[in-house]
């Protein structure tokens, strides 16, 4: 087994450094976005509703790359990712409330709101993940789903002197002209760790256990072991995402991270291609920008509009990616054979 | 005597939650995949009663259409969203399925509009043995359970399709090699899972006669959690997570302190259970090989 991995990486190493400085090109693009905003604020042309998309965008970027990370390298569904965000978004949050007339509304509140917010998180992932992954894939979707239920109902009938309850937590209001800023240096943060976790040594077991579990167990693979690591991780930076959002709303409302917003995650993650990172940031701003673009334009019965196209999209593009009579078209249609039509297809797996 | 009461209401929302979780069982037993798409058979059924109630006023004639129109939605999102998937990934299936439910509900939305709508089918009456007053609705839904569940198990024991449908889903290869059409046994699978939804709509819109949308969204997750408790897979367990469910929700109703809770204690039980049984309480533990 060590023989043939050496073997590859000789072989490969020429075509590895060649495509060295692609693996960076993702920070390259959003550190080269976040200057340019830097600059545009600095120079006082920015509206404070480009600011807040800016934010709900980096949100969405960190939702996205986490649920990617149980999605699309550990081969599993999760349906509560929501779930964890209102974990970190009321805990966080809750922590900023009682952190501001001590600190003040700075950065120490904000970072040990964050601290706070997406460790529990993670406990909460631990717990769930517990009992659910060593059962077989489908009872992770279900127990995920119920978790997020659960979390809902917890938050909603708190009373209003903990949690605020129905009407939700009202959290301090973070300097709009530095929250956006922020919210794009934790996307940095959250892409380095969690693509340099799936290129380590711990990433590679990761994809074994998706590809094979039986065979990844075979090896000496602890499935359990890393399964639930990969679930906390998840859950972790959702937790981060959830205390951005109760910084950026200044409410937060359990009704919010319901089924459906699990769901828009897990849309954002496979539109962008499962196992793609980069393919999950284009999505989850894509969508995001097209979210609050077509919600002032679509109104009233035509809102709905926007989930009708969701769905259709959703579908066409699991049918198109996963069919096993499509195989051929897909082959026809990859990108590479396009754009080098002499050059022989790679065969399917 | 006021739990006694409680205690039949229980059993007849377990009902309804059993015909449902019978529909997602199934599907689970013999095509192996999680049909998230369920719940939303019933809105359907829901909105079809609705519907034909509103042109003729006839509630069988209501029934038997939404029961009609829910068979063949069934089977045309099978054919087209499910079918193609055969032999992918649980992952995509299941994706897919989100996305099917998703589709219906929204475009419910849009013909219906977002808000709720008012269903009134049929006064039942209410039926006072001594001191216990039952709705007639609840002795209806009851009654449905009874003779679904007694025409099931019979159609599976004693016809040759149901034998068939056991056999795909003990081993899809080896019935086919018997000469089984397992495309055909799926479809019908899921021909009696949506009439099944069907039937428990039309007793989810007698119990609570208003419908939008999402109406059969958290039945279905309930039931799908009552279908997950059961065992998946297993039709006895189906019914006995059902019912179990439904008792359960209405006895933790009744009780001040944890009834805003009720939600969460329902899929708390879900995670205990997981947790002692990993396959549910009548489920059979499979091993995987390679």
């Amino acid at each position: 087994m060590t023989k043939t991995t050496d073997k590859n990486v000789q072989n490969t190493s020429p075509i590895k450094q060649k495509g060295q400085w692609k693996s960076f090109l993702n920070y390259i693009v959003i550190g080269g976005i976040l200057i340019f905003f830097l600059i545009f604020s600095m120079v006082g042309g920015m509206k404070s509703s480009t600011q807040y998309l800016l934010e709900k965008i980096a949100i969405a970027m960190i939702l996205a790359v986490s649920l990617s990370m149980v999605v699309g390298f550990l081969g599993e569904l999760s349906l509560g990712h929501a779930g964890f965000m209102c974990v970190g978004a009321y805990l966080g949050g809750k922590t900023a409330v009682l952190l501001v007339p001590a600190l003040g509304n700075g950065l120490p509140t904000l970072l040990i709101s964050l601290v706070v917010g997406g460790l529990s998180a993670a406990i909460c992932g631990i717990i769930v993940g517990l009992p659910a992954l060593r059962l077989r894939g489908d009872y992770l979707a279900i127990v995920t789903l119920a978790f997020g239920e659960i979390v809902k109902s917890i938050f909603m009938n708190s009373s209003s002197d903990s949690f605020g309850g129905a009407l939700g937590l009202k959290t301090p209001r973070y300097d709009r002209n530095s929250l956006f800023i922020f919210s794009f240096v934790l996307v940095l943060l959250t892409l380095a760790v969690v693509q340099n976790v799936i290129r380590s040594r711990h990433g590679r077991a990761v994809t074994a256990i998706r590809d094979s579990e039986i065979a990844a167990r075979a090896t000496g693979i602890s499935v359990t072991r890393y399964k639930l690591i990969v679930f906390a991780m998840s859950a972790f930076f959702a937790g981060i995402a959830g205390v951005l959002y109760s910084f950026s709303n200044q409410t937060v409302q359990s009704v919010k991270f319901g089924f459906n917003y699990s769901i828009e995650i897990l849309v954002m993650v496979v539109l962008g291609g499962m196992g793609s990172i980069n393919g999950s940031l284009i999505a989850s701003a894509l969508i995001t920008f097209l979210n609050v673009r077509l919600a002032t334009v679509l109104t009233g019965n035509l809102a709905v509009l926007q989930n009708l196209i969701y769905a259709l999209v959703l579908i066409f593009i699991v049918i198109y990616k996963n069919a096993p009579s499509l195989s051929g078209l897909r082959e026809k249609m990859r990108f590479q054979n396009l754009l080098h039509k002499n050059k022989k297809p790679k065969g399917s797996e | 005597m006021d739990f006694i009461t409680t205690f039949i209401n229980g059993l007849s929302l377990g009902g309804i939650y059993a015909m449902i979780a019978l529909g997602y069982t199934m599907v689970y037993g013999i095509a192996k995949m999680l049909n998230f798409a369920h719940g939303d058979i019933i809105m359907v059924g829901g909105y079809t009663i609705l519907v034909v109630l509103n042109l003729c006023g006839n509630p069988i004639l209501a029934t038997i259409a939404a029961i009609v129109l829910c068979v063949v939605l069934g089977v045309v999102v099978e054919k087209l969203a499910y079918k193609p998937l055969r032999g992918a990934s649980n992952l995509a299936v299941l994706i897919t399925a989100i996305g099917v439910s998703y589709l219906l509900q929204s475009l419910a939305q849009i013909i219906f509009g977002s808000a709720s709508k008012m269903v009134n089918i049929a006064n039942l009456g209410v039926l006072q043995v001594g001191s216990i007053k039952i709705q007639g609705y609840t002795l209806f839904t009851l009654i449905c359970t009874i003779v679904v569940m007694i025409a099931l198990t019979l159609f599976i024991r004693y016809t040759k399709l149901g034998k068939a449908m056991l056999a795909v889903s003990e081993d899809r290869g080896a019935a086919q090699l018997m000469g089984i059409n397992a495309n055909r046994i799926i479809t019908i699978t899921f021909i009696i899972g949506s009439a099944l939804a069907a039937v428990a709509g039309l007793c989810t819109l007698m119990k609570a006669p208003s419908i939008n949308s999402t109406f059969g969204a958290m039945p279905g997750i309930k039931a799908f959690t009552a279908a997950v408790i059961g065992g998946i897979g297993s039709i006895p367990g189906a019914m006995l997570g059902g019912i179990l469910l439904g008792v359960v929700e209405s006895i933790s109703n009744k009780i001040t302190v944890i009834a805003p809770y009720t939600d969460a204690i329902e899929f708390g039980i879900l995670i205990v259970i997981l947790l002692i049984r990993p396959t549910g309480i009548l489920g059979k533990k499979r091993r995987e090989k390679v």
